[in-house]
């Protein structure tokens, strides 16, 4: 029998989720013996064409990461979805919008102005900026639209399974692809992790007070932070309470707060709102003044509690006073 | 149809204070602004941040929460959580682009029947004033389940964190 075919693709992203595919080190040979890999543009050399000329459905399973920012990626999500039988979103950013996300709360053109002019370190005296379609000598060439709002990939395409993390971690990998490959999947929709809040990993569960109440909040470089004491409680903003779990703590073990990369547990819906709720609750503070004062330690709200998931909440993007948004095909 | 502009207003008041205030109001025969749909929680603390985005996410023009006064909470220091949360919420609004004067927290004692009248219809004219929310239009189908949601079961059942 042959071996099941298995695509990768990258859309708005860093490429540090394909760095966690190459972390699974060993294992990834186990995999490469189990299954074809028919695609991966950043480790192989198929093009586009190769995809396009397979039978729909011919691919298993295709993980896909990255958030859905030009026309380019929204075609492409819509070509691996033909052909695969399961579409995997992988990491944060094809979850729920992750970093590239945070666009959401500019738009297409100041973030162009932004960019290619106005940053001190570019040199761009006659303003250019880049555009979809350029006349040269040669003739005319063509770049996909980048559009004004990103999008995650269930908002694009249909998506069978969630892979979460910034990367996703190496653990949940490997049980993700064992589970595909012994078809022992959950059901579909899906996130392929633990469905309780981080802090149940957390070496520091059993110095978290019983009544959590923090009277100033601080952030990772304004105090010396203890190793041992749970970051709430020192005054850190600490997404664990509503982060999912599957992560072992990373961070938390570098003696570094939760961001909440891989996003809450099936009963929240909107990640921030839901980060937002908790912190302000334990605030310990319960006059205007004082709490005005207090909140003031939030130095970036938005950038904080939606740090991975703006285009996956309710509102998806900042509201534009004077423009009507993307039109999509 | 008239040509003016009806703004959307979710109120979310609690159980003990302010909803009473709003059916003192109604007994009372006092007149105010229509604009209002109040939905009844047990207490100002069970109004979850979700609850508010989502209002705005599904055509709100304007939030409102009412709780009781400081001091006075059925369930001690639910409305302190309210408190604390609406001027964590007021900066993601503003942020988020959504003008000031469509979020806001009033305290209502069950006895203020006439408050609910003054700050409702000052509500709805600032509302008015601003108009309609126009949030930028999604480039995909925005999904709106048919069947109540869980959220909206969530808070059909009410009670204090």
């Amino acid at each position: 029998m042959s071996k099941p075919k298995v695509g990768f693709y990258w859309c708005a992203s860093c490429g540090g989720c394909e760095e966690a595919v190459v972390d699974l080190a060993e294992d990834i040979l186990k995999v490469v013996a189990a299954v074809d890999i028919v695609f991966w543009p950043v480790a192989l050399d198929f093009k586009r064409s190769d995809v396009e000329a397979m039978k729909d459905g011919e691919m298993a399973v295709c993980f896909v990461n990255g958030a859905i920012r030009t026309s380019e990626q929204e075609e492409m999500a819509h070509l691996m979805r033909r052909k695969s039988g399961l579409i995997v979103a992988f990491g944060s950013c094809s979850h729920l919008g992750g970093i590239p996300g945070l666009a959401n709360m500019n738009d297409r053109e100041s973030i162009l102005r932004r960019v290619y002019r106005d940053v001190p370190s570019v040199a761009n005296p006659d303003g250019t900026l880049p555009q979809e379609r350029c006349e040269v000598p040669q003739g005319h060439l063509t770049l996909p639209q980048l559009y004004d709002s990103v999008s995650t990939l269930d908002q694009t395409i249909k998506v069978d399974y969630y892979l979460p993390g910034c990367p996703p971690p190496v653990k949940l990998i490997a049980e993700a692809v064992t589970a595909i490959l012994e078809g022992k999947l959950p059901e579909p929709g899906s996130v392929l992790a633990p469905n309780v809040a981080m802090c149940d990993e957390c070496p520091r569960k059993d110095s978290k007070p019983d009544k959590l109440l923090i009277g100033a909040f601080k952030r990772p470089h304004e105090i010396l932070i203890d190793s041992e004491k749970c970051l709430l409680e020192q005054g850190l903003l600490c997404m664990g309470p509503v982060t999912r779990s599957g992560c072992g703590a990373a961070c938390v073990s570098g003696n570094m707060p939760c961001t909440g990369c891989l996003g809450a547990t099936d009963r929240v819906r909107d990640f921030g709102a839901k980060a937002l709720s908790a912190l302000a609750s334990i605030a310990d503070a319960t006059d205007d003044t004082k709490i005005a004062q207090l909140m003031e330690g939030i130095v970036d709200p938005v950038g904080t509690f939606y740090r991975y998931s703006l285009p996956a909440s309710s509102l998806y993007r900042r509201v534009q006073h004077d423009g009507n948004g993307d039109s999509r095909s | 149809m008239s040509d003016q502009f009806e703004p959307k207003i979710v109120a979310f008041f609690c159980n003990w204070c302010t909803y009473l205030a709003a059916d003192l109001a109604g007994t009372s025969r006092m007149k105010y602004a229509p604009n209002i749909r109040v939905i009844r929680l047990m207490c100002s603390g069970r109004v979850d941040p979700q609850f508010v985005f989502d209002a705005f996410a599904k055509g709100a023009d304007a939030v409102l929460i009412g709780g009781c006064h400081p001091g006075d909470c059925h369930y001690q220091e639910g409305n302190y959580k309210a408190l604390r949360r609406v001027h964590l919420l007021k900066r993601v609004l503003k942020e988020m682009g959504i003008e000031e004067d469509r979020f806001r927290l009033e305290w209502i004692s069950a006895s203020e029947g006439e408050k609910v009248r003054s700050v409702v219809n000052d509500m709805v004219a600032k509302v008015k004033a601003l108009g309609p929310l126009r949030l930028t239009p999604r480039p995909f189908p925005q999904v709106i389940p048919a069947e109540p949601s869980a959220l909206v079961a969530a808070m059909v059942m009410g009670g204090a964190q």
